[in-house]
């Protein structure tokens, strides 16, 4: 059932909500953007319809909301130690499409690979409602629609937001009744059809070309562009890896906790071993490691998806404005011609037989 | 609430065996299941963790033969007897003894190399029946990097062996690289066999590419890998080749699969 919802009574609502739920947005934070005198849009906790910035397209992923950049795994005395707590709230995020299914992604990674699931974040992931931010155009770099990430079904509501009102879908029953005096509608929320992006995902279905991939001179134009800052893994939605760290309190020795933090794999120390050996030594290599992650190995391994959803906020994000569209794209080109050169080269020796 | 797949436990240390200046070996209390070639993570809290694997097992306590190279394993070198080192593991897989059973067996090991196939060797050195014959080249910097000596001697009673040193003339050990020495095993005579190669990834490149030149078929070799690991449970994407996890589908591969495996 949808309903035509005013603001205030959205609010009221949101409060309601907020008893049993943390409600996270993305949000304004007036000029701490990347630029003197340019907001910052990201996700964290709201209470108002007004703070959620709809129409601008956020900074960060809500990633963040369950998979935090810093996350203590477990407190340490001298000889003793404690897994760290969560909150019991639920926790409900507006999201775009793009976001959800790259939490589905993240999913993938925590709770499937290997043969156990990680519980630091399956307890902050199962508390997870979301509510769909309609979004029917996207922005300049977007390319979900290539990605078939631009649709999704997995949401409790679905707003659309208006200037007075917002039109909401309540798909999840628990929330039924919170709606119940308000004037229905017909609402069901539109999706991006196109973007100004497009991207053709590189056809890389052998080991032959994977090891000609790996070879490629493309990844050598990246040794001099890209500064290894990993800018590109925080903004995005699916990067899911990590490095534990155990730190001191340095008011007592004795006591201290064990950390996992974010981490990039175009950070030059991702592979480094103790003792200094280390695997992909240059920019190039560990772009075509992320690359080829985002639009080949996941899938590779899982079978369903592509990792990347198309978000695009890696190129928004890139300081040296690396596109990421435009490496995917470049890449199956070289693929296309790795490909033809071998059937030419095919032809040429079937011809010699003849 | 599923299991904490990060938490460690503590471990007693039940001997710690000095094998050079910067190697020492740290036997632990531990009444776990292990196999040969699988790895741990070894932490102290407030320290940090490491990938660490298992150098040698017996009854009740695991060995691991750790280097003396970073934030972690400088720390555990202060450790005492009595002191606990924490565990978490078993962890990846191992090297298929069933599948060396009654055949030739080729150990080619660099360095601390030797630490990952240790037990191996010293499983067959046990049970010598088990396998027709053993061929271990172990190759070492120099004189003030040998480790296991004890065991070396040991092994050279009931095992075919190569000892050598990269660059140092010593009694008892060749000079020269192991892949120098490979063209020295008679795989020609062998009926069926194994080869199992272990070191610095450059050291298993090279003694791969000398086996093939000799004749050995690709399936025969198992090599064991060396990565970067946060978590060794499939998440942190430290140990990623490509759409493999070192962590889960390693450490011990089979040269067929280590091939494709491109960093």
């Amino acid at each position: 059932m949808s309903y035509s919802v005013s603001v205030k009574k959205m609010n009221e609502i949101l409060k309601e909500l907020q008893k049993d739920y943390k409600v996270y947005a993305p949000k304004r934070f007036e000029k701490r953007g990347r630029y003197s005198d340019t907001d910052l849009i990201r996700y964290a906790e709201i209470s108002m319809v007004e703070e959620i910035v709809y129409d601008e397209k956020a900074d960060f992923s809500p990633k963040e909301v369950i998979y935090p950049i810093t996350q203590t795994l477990f407190y340490f005395t001298e000889h003793e130690y404690k897994e760290s707590k969560v909150h019991d709230k639920g926790i409900l995020i507006f999201a775009r499409p793009c976001d959800i299914n790259g939490i589905k992604r993240l999913d993938t990674i925590f709770l499937e690979n290997g043969d156990q699931e990680d519980i630091y974040y399956k307890r902050l992931r199962e508390k997870v409602k979301f509510i769909l931010m309609e979004c029917k155009e996207g922005w300049d770099t977007c390319f979900c629609v290539s990605m078939g990430s631009n649709q999704t079904d997995n949401y409790s509501l679905a707003v659309r937001f208006a200037e007075n009102n917002l039109l909401v879908e309540v798909k999840d029953e628990a929330f039924n009744n919170l709606f119940a005096n308000e004037k229905t509608t017909d609402f069901t929320p539109e999706f991006v059809t196109s973007n100004q992006v497009t991207v053709k995902i590189p056809e890389i279905d052998n080991k032959e070309i994977l090891k000609k991939v790996h070879d490629l001179d493309m990844w050598e134009s990246y040794n001099s562009r890209c500064g290894n800052c990993g800018a590109c893994t925080s903004a995005c939605i699916t990067c899911s890896c990590f490095t534990t760290s155990d730190v001191i309190y340095s008011e007592n020795g004795r006591a201290g906790e064990r950390r996992r933090v974010w981490a990039s794999c175009l950070h030059e120390d991702f592979t480094e071993m103790a003792g200094g050996h280390s695997f992909r030594n240059t920019p190039g290599e560990r772009m075509r490691f992320r690359t080829l992650h985002k639009v080949y190995d996941f899938k590779a391994r899982f079978g369903e998806e592509q990792m990347c959803v198309g978000c695009g906020r890696c190129t928004d994000r890139c300081p040296q404005l690396i596109s990421f569209a435009t490496t995917i794209n470049r890449l199956s080109e070289e693929v296309n011609k790795l490909k033809n050169k071998k059937v030419s080269q095919v032809q040429a020796a079937s011809k010699e037989v003849e | 609430m599923s299991k904490n797949l990060l938490l460690p436990k503590p471990h007693e240390i039940l001997e710690i065996i000095r094998e050079t200046e910067i190697e020492y070996t740290f036997r632990v209390e531990a009444d776990l299941k292990v196999e040969h070639g699988q790895f741990f993570q070894i932490s102290l809290p407030k320290i940090g963790e490491a990938p660490i694997s298992v150098s040698a097992m017996g009854d009740n306590w695991l060995e691991f033969t750790i280097r003396k190279v970073g934030k972690v394993t400088n720390e555990i070198f202060n450790l005492r007897p009595g002191d606990k080192l924490f565990m978490r593991g078993p962890y990846g897989t191992s090297f298929p003894i069933d599948k060396y059973k009654d055949k030739d067996l080729v150990v080619i090991a660099g360095g601390t190399g030797v630490s990952p196939v240790r037990s191996t060797l010293k499983h067959f050195y046990q049970n010598p029946d088990d396998i027709n014959s053993l061929y271990f080249i172990a190759g070492f910097k120099d004189k003030k990097s040998i480790l296991f000596e004890e065991d070396l001697e040991n092994f050279k009673t009931k095992f075919n062996t190569i000892y050598t040193l990269d660059n140092e003339q010593v009694e008892g050990f060749e000079v020269g690289f192991v892949t120098e020495h490979i063209k020295k095993i008679p795989f020609d005579t062998f009926e069926d066999y194994n080869v199992i190669i272990v070191g610095p990834p450059a050291m298993m490149h090279f003694a791969a590419l000398e086996c093939l030149k000799n004749g050995v078929p690709e399936e025969k070799i198992w090599v064991s890998f060396e990565r970067k690991m946060s978590c060794a449970v499939g998440k942190c994407g430290h140990c990623k080749i490509d759409e493999t996890y070192v962590c889960l589908e390693g450490p011990v591969f089979n040269y067929t699969k280590a091939k494709e495996l491109l960093d």
